[in-house]
């Protein structure tokens, strides 16, 4: 067993390095207290792990495989790429492993009213299949931007019981969509619980998450060691707020050959300001009720993002990703809605497999990284959703017209 | 890269149990804690509007200051406008966005601060989110507000247990640092807010966030009750204050009331109706006093 005796002492009151914490509303601080107990006390109770491990097989479709990519690799002429294929989860993406361990602990602590954010809609979408499947009523914020941009998962959630409720307030996208949500929890605090979409927020919010994610990297890490016998040289995963890149990390952390690159979106290049790469080229803040790094401008007010992909639009990120930046355990790279794009393509004609826009940032990244790695070395890239969400975009991007969006 | 905890001010021992400096030598000629400490000696109900700094421009906000002073307030809030407002309604987010289209800043609204000053000697209150002082930095925040003539700061969403830096500065400067309790708050709770609160503690009279509402909770008496046995330090109630009658009902058990979006909704509403703020100011003044 590994230990790191320091860092855990820290995680007790959420903090990486000097990341993270609880900057919410006082109202709030009891509800995340009792949310932390009720978790920990969760992960000791053999029934709950029982009954999570039951419902991610049978329900959310887990183990998914490690896919060896031949095609794309040779296209790629390096390092051997493998796919962690969370596109094939129940409803499209890696977000229903977190909203089924949320909503379990809902059930358990007696809450009778789920609510989520979600910004691409695929959060929402997991948390509306999640809340259905255990009988609970499902609210979602969404920006009106966000609702017209992927109008396919508003349909979606409303088709699984969900009320969708759009924020017409700010930049109108997920960040917008959080404020919301974390003011309907403010106000219905007691009965209600607050599925959060990725490992940023306030403490708790960041280790439940990656919690619930982390088995992503552990049958990764088993996958590897069975086909390969060894572990792989490098992971790379797509971050928005960072739950599926630190969900494939976690069980990496403390294997010091294996190295870990995050990849955020750089929209329409980092020069232009018009991006969501909080790590690359923001600074930290507190947004959300944590401290991480913020795109903010010069007077610490939160700017607007850009992204093609909208679960990456979004100007924070998890605080631990923002530990593992300064400390150098992962490394955090940008590429542009146009490589992105390319990478889309590229996955489609050489594996038949259509990625989301978010995922395909991390495929985007291997453009470089697998010729600079080398044969000899092994990848495995989180491929953290599919891209059927994602066609009227990608259609739209390309110029080609496939009907009427509504 | 070296971030001290300190320098970004998420320092988390001190105030978490041990009572934070509630009375530094600084903060003993702080305004605000004279004024808000005579009253609660005297029995005496305060009245605390709220406005939003810079909506829709600063000069208005300075006119609006005066008029509150003519009108009876006691102290004065002024919203500093963030991206962010996670505690806010609609009626006070409008009035943030608007304030920032106007490009209200945490230094704008310090210049405001002083620009009042040099006609009234009425304590002023900032409202703002965290954000907004970290990137200015803390102990640069506390020495310019108090330079300005600010008397104390309310962080919205800084609870106290990350807000020791905040305390330690604010009382070195002589700034009050006002923290938040709320209905769902646990007595351990009430004892850490109280330790760090200076000038005044602030009441959250719901579970919710700011705006218009038409009636007081019925537990909101025994949960004041429950912060004044507490603590020595005067509690203002606020979120939902929106009429007289209610301003009357709350001064009954605390020592001031909170109005903040009945009175930002009137500015909205009719940005030059001024005599229609100053009556409905004065109405509430008169509820506060003859509670
Ligand atoms: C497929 C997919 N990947 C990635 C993300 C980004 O979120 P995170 O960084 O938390 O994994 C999203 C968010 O909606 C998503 O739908």
């Amino acid at each position: 067993m590994r230990t790191m005796p320091r860092k855990a002492r820290a995680e007790l009151r959420g903090r990486y390095g000097v990341y993270g914490g609880r900057y919410v509303p006082e109202t709030l601080i009891p509800a995340l207290e009792e949310l932390e107990t009720a978790f920990h006390e969760a992960r000791r109770d053999p029934a709950f792990t029982a009954e999570l491990e039951q419902r991610l097989r049978t329900f959310c479709g887990r183990p998914t495989p490690l896919y060896f990519a031949r095609r794309l690799t040779e296209a790629l002429g390096g390092a051997r790429i493998y796919l962690k294929r969370e596109d094939l989860l129940h409803t499209g993406a890696h977000k229903i492993n977190n909203t089924v361990g949320q909503v379990l602990l809902a059930v358990r602590m007696g809450k009778r009213r789920i609510i989520a954010e979600t910004g691409a809609g695929q959060h929402g979408v997991a948390t509306a299949a999640a809340a259905a499947a255990f009988g609970l009523p499902c609210e979602v914020y969404m920006g009106v931007e966000d609702m017209e941009r992927q109008a396919l998962n508003v349909f979606r959630m409303r088709l699984l019981g969900a009320r969708v409720i759009g924020v017409e307030g700010g930049s109108r996208t997920l960040k917008d969509a959080i404020n919301e949500a974390l003011r309907d929890w403010v106000t219905n605090v007691r009965d209600t619980f607050y599925v959060f979409g990725t490992v940023a927020g306030p403490h708790p919010y960041p280790e439940i998450v990656r919690t619930f994610q982390a088995i992503i990297g552990e049958e990764a890490r088993r996958q590897m060691l069975d086909v390969e016998d060894r572990l792989p040289d490098c992971c790379v995963a797509c971050v928005g707020g960072g739950s599926n890149a630190l969900g494939l990390f976690h069980a990496f952390r403390d294997d010091p050959t294996v190295a870990l690159v995050g990849v955020e979106a750089a929209g329409r290049g980092l020069a232009t300001g018009e991006h969501a790469a909080s790590l690359t080229a923001g600074s930290p803040g507190v947004l959300h009720g944590a401290y991480s790094y913020v795109l903010q401008d010069a007077g610490g007010q939160v700017l607007p993002t850009h992204s093609i992909s909208a679960g990456l639009d979004y100007p924070g990120v998890g605080p631990e990703h923002a530990y593992m930046k300064d400390t150098g355990r992962a490394r955090y790279v940008a590429v542009t809605d146009e490589e992105a794009l390319e990478a889309v393509h590229l996955l489609c004609r050489t594996e038949g497999i259509l990625p989301a826009l978010e995922s395909a940032h991390a495929l985007a990244h291997l453009n470089t990284l697998a010729p600079a790695l080398g044969p000899d070395k092994l990848v495995v890239v989180g491929l953290s959703g599919r891209g059927d969400k994602d066609v009227h975009t990608i259609a739209k991007a390309v110029g080609e017209d496939v009907g009427d969006r509504r | 890269m070296s971030r001290s905890r300190a320098a970004a001010g998420t320092g988390r021992s001190a105030a978490r149990r041990a009572a934070a400096p509630t009375s530094t030598a600084a903060l003993r000629d702080n305004r605000l804690v004279r004024v808000l400490g005579a009253a609660r000696a005297a029995g005496r109900r305060v009245l605390v509007p709220y406005v939003m700094a810079g909506d829709p421009d600063p000069a208005a906000t300075e006119r609006l200051v005066e008029l509150l002073v003519a009108a009876g307030a006691d102290a004065i809030e002024l919203g500093v406008p963030f991206s962010d407002p996670i505690a806010d309604g609609p009626v006070n987010q409008r009035a943030g966005f608007r304030a920032l289209a106007g490009g209200m800043t945490l230094g704008g609204a310090l210049a405001l601060v002083a620009r009042i000053r040099e006609h009234t000697g009425v304590p002023l209150v900032f409202m703002t989110y965290y954000n907004l002082l970290l990137h200015h930095g803390l102990a640069a925040f506390c020495r310019e507000a108090v330079a300005a003539g600010l008397d104390g700061v309310i962080t919205a969403d800084l609870p106290p247990e990350e807000g020791d830096v905040l305390v330690a500065e604010g009382g070195a400067a002589g700034l009050a640092t006002i923290f938040l309790l709320a209905p769902t708050s646990t007595d351990a709770r009430i004892r850490s807010v109280a330790g760090a609160s200076t000038g005044f503690i602030y009441c959250v009279s719901r579970t919710g966030v700011t705006g218009v509402r038409d009636e007081v909770p019925p537990e909101l008496a025994e949960l004041v009750g429950r912060i004044r046995a507490a603590s020595e330090t005067p509690v203002c109630v606020g979120f939902g204050i929106s009429r007289p009658g209610q301003a009357r009902e709350v001064a009954r058990y605390a020592d001031g009331v909170i109005v903040g979006s009945a009175l930002v909704r009137m500015l909205e509403e009719d940005p030059e109706d001024l005599g229609r703020v100053g009556a409905f100011v004065r109405d509430l003044k008169a509820a506060v006093s003859d509670r």
